[in-house]
């Protein structure tokens, strides 16, 4: 370890001295990289975010080819997109890629979300990181949700017709509303133009913005861990936590081989099974839109079904509309919803361990629920998960006093 | 406490490739499989002249071009020009149907549909039962119903080929007082120049053809992902052995 800061620590000869004179370049390697201190005890759980990196910089990268192609007019854009999968160079890689992308940064993102469920790491001093993260969410969701308007298909136009027309429920300015997303009375060519816009320019900026604030609020407190323990308490005499190696290159070299793993699965989706059997390509989409042919059964795709499987069972429009705001919101309240004495799973009991269990079937049958035809048993199904999915975040102040917890150590638990 | 996050862990990831949503399908009836063989050069070439021979005279394939399908099925610019682009001149065309739209629109109540995505769009199996589907029934205007699609303005182009059949259906009578209609199979009327097993494989080489136009590169990718992933778990076994020089004295 301390060969490596010899190296990158200090100024090698003039070129970095006059670089660092005038731009805080070797601070701020040291601040974020090599004397950025994490846990040792890290698990699979904590590659998520790092692959999360990882898909927003593909989705970036592939995003600005597909631009140079892609054609955002009601009359061109469906075509501009076969054009792109058949007769641009590589066309079609960096579309499965862009595709295939969307609905992994939903895979990455809720694991990345449930690994702070395990280990509470929502739970102070890291309120604010969780907050700016659940902000990334919903922009992430906007993100997807205008993204899946432009290849301008079946799915794409009447998808859309559906989600926006829910805005309309809001009392008084729901109709205005729902005009000034649209830009017209129906979704059209100047609806797909300013989805082009946000998906191409504004969401895209904003994402970045919150990863960088996401990131250095992290940085300011400090990762936590499995074992849900402060390593900043138990320091050492150079002031570097005990129980802490540097991200760089310790976390880094883990994190390459996640990659690539992570690399993998992708890669073999991607080439194998781009519209993994109509979930991340739905078939009805490889229709051009038509506005007089409705589909005979719209869904969203997969990463929206949980929260539209509980819009869908309230029978009220506008009552529905708020459950659904509420259903995608209430995990912002996590850190002052959770009680419990201690952080990690590890060192709960039986009741929260329960608790987030049901919640994960819950999540899941939700999804798969939002994917069926609203018939009545499976609207009954999703009413009964709805009340448990609400049911987990309300309840969770009093379940999670009352919940024996255990001792948790010192020191975080590290086997080598 | 290892173990419940294993079991969480692998919860949430085979939840996320669980079963696949189906194509809808029409009619009500078991769909019979396609069994298409995406390899089968030859079948694809057999495809590609009943395609054009049969259905490219009244619907488009607006985004594929002559010449993709001269390099991806072992055709020369020569016998794409003799044997398949019967209204275009050059091979990088793509393929428009003879038939103008505005009058088909006019003649058949809607225009037939472009076919480039139809098979990925629909499904190979929707196709393949459409194709076998048609049957004699007095009360449509050009004679026939469609099992696989019910009500389909679409006339029997295939009639020559698989003569004429009839279907026979089933009311059952519910406690409710609804009907189900059940089908309980065809019947040959008059025999067309194939028998039954060159109709199905004529129709399979059709379908064949169909799946690939819905998305030409499909060979092709997937032989490229057998390098991606073999040069993948090279880069993995290194970046394996970075990790564990990097990390040995992390005690």
């Amino acid at each position: 370890m301390a060969r490596i800061e010899a190296e990158v620590g200090k100024p090698q000869g003039g070129f970095m001295k006059w670089i660092d004179d005038r731009f805080p370049f070797t601070e701020t390697m040291k601040y974020h990289a090599t004397e950025y201190y994490a846990s040792k005890n890290f698990n699979v759980w904590y590659v998520f975010g790092v692959l999360a990196f990882v898909v927003l910089f593909m989705q970036l990268f592939t995003g600005i080819f597909l631009t140079m192609n892609y054609k955002p007019a009601a009359a061109e854009a469906f075509a501009s997109v076969e054009y792109i999968m058949r007769d641009v160079e590589w066309g079609w890689l960096i579309r499965y890629l862009h595709s295939t992308g969307a609905s992994f940064f939903f895979i990455v993102v809720y694991l990345h979300m449930f690994r702070a469920m395990l280990y509470g790491s929502y739970r102070k001093p890291r309120e604010l990181i969780w907050i700016i993260g659940m902000l990334i969410f919903l922009v992430l969701m906007a993100e997807a949700f205008a993204g899946y308007l432009l290849p301008w298909g079946q799915m794409s136009y009447w998808g859309a017709q559906v989600i926006i027309s829910l805005f309309g429920a809001i009392p008084w300015v729901g109709d205005a509303l729902v005009e000034i997303i649209r830009g017209d009375y129906s979704i059209s060519d100047v609806t797909l133009n300013r989805f082009f816009a946000l998906h191409v320019i504004a969401l895209p900026l904003a994402l970045i913005g919150l990863v960088f604030v996401h990131i250095v609020a992290l940085h300011e407190v400090g990762s936590n861990n499995p074992d849900g323990i402060e390593i900043k308490k138990n320091k050492g005499a150079d002031g570097v936590p005990l129980d802490g190696i540097a991200f760089h290159p310790y976390h880094t070299s883990k994190d390459l081989v996640a990659i690539i793993i992570f690399l993998m699965i992708f890669t073999s989706v991607v080439f194998f099974a781009p519209d993994m059997g109509g979930y991340f390509l739905e078939h009805a989409n490889f229709e051009p839109a038509n506005l007089t042919a409705t589909p005979e059964h719209i869904a969203p795709v997969w990463y929206f079904t949980p929260f539209y499987a509980i819009l869908r069972a309230v029978p009220d429009k506008l009552w529905g509309f708020i459950l659904f705001g509420l259903s995608v919101m209430l995990p912002l309240f996590l850190p002052w919803l959770d009680r419990s004495r201690v952080k990690s799973i590890r060192y709960r009991g039986w009741i929260y361990k329960s608790a987030l269990s049901i919640f994960v079937v819950t999540f899941l049958v939700l999804g798969w629920l939002g994917t069926m035809p609203a018939e009545p048993m499976y609207v009954l199904a999703a009413r009964i998960f709805a009340v448990i999915y609400f049911a987990f975040f309300i309840l969770m102040p009093y379940y999670t006093v009352i919940d024996k917890t255990k001792p948790v150590p010192e020191r975080v638990v590290y086997h080598g | 406490m290892v173990k419940f996050n294993q079991m969480a862990s692998l919860l949430v990831v085979s939840a996320c490739f669980a079963s696949a949503p189906g194509f809808a399908s029409g009619g009500g009836a078991e769909m019979e499989h396609a069994n298409i063989d995406p390899d089968n050069i030859n079948s694809l070439q057999r495809g590609a002249a009943n395609f054009m021979n049969y259905c490219s005279g009244c619907h488009s394939a607006q985004y594929v071009r002559y010449k993709t399908i001269g390099n991806d099925l072992d055709l020369s610019d020569q016998m794409l020009i003799d044997n398949l682009m019967f209204n275009a001149e050059k091979t990088f065309e793509t393929i428009q149907a003879s038939m103008p739209a505005d009058d088909a629109a006019r003649w058949y109540g809607t225009a037939p549909p472009d076919l480039s995505l139809m098979a990925r769009a629909k499904g190979v199996d929707h196709v393949y039962n459409f194709l076998k589907g048609f049957y004699i029934d007095s009360d449509s205007p050009t004679g026939v119903d469609n099992l696989q699609l019910p009500g389909t303005s679409m006339p029997h182009v295939l009639w020559e080929l698989q003569g004429y059949q009839a279907a026979h259906f089933t009311d059952h009578a519910n406690e409710d007082g609804s009907v189900t209609t059940t089908f309980d199979g065809f019947e040959q009327l008059t025999p067309g120049s194939m028998d039954s097993e060159d109709y199905d494989n004529f129709v399979r080489d059709t379908t064949n053809f169909l799946a690939y136009i819905a998305e030409p590169i499909r060979s092709d990718r997937r032989k490229l992902g057998v390098w991606v992933l073999m040069f993948l778990t090279f880069f993995l076994i290194l970046s394996r052995m970075l990790k564990k020089q990097i990390w040995k004295d992390v005690k």
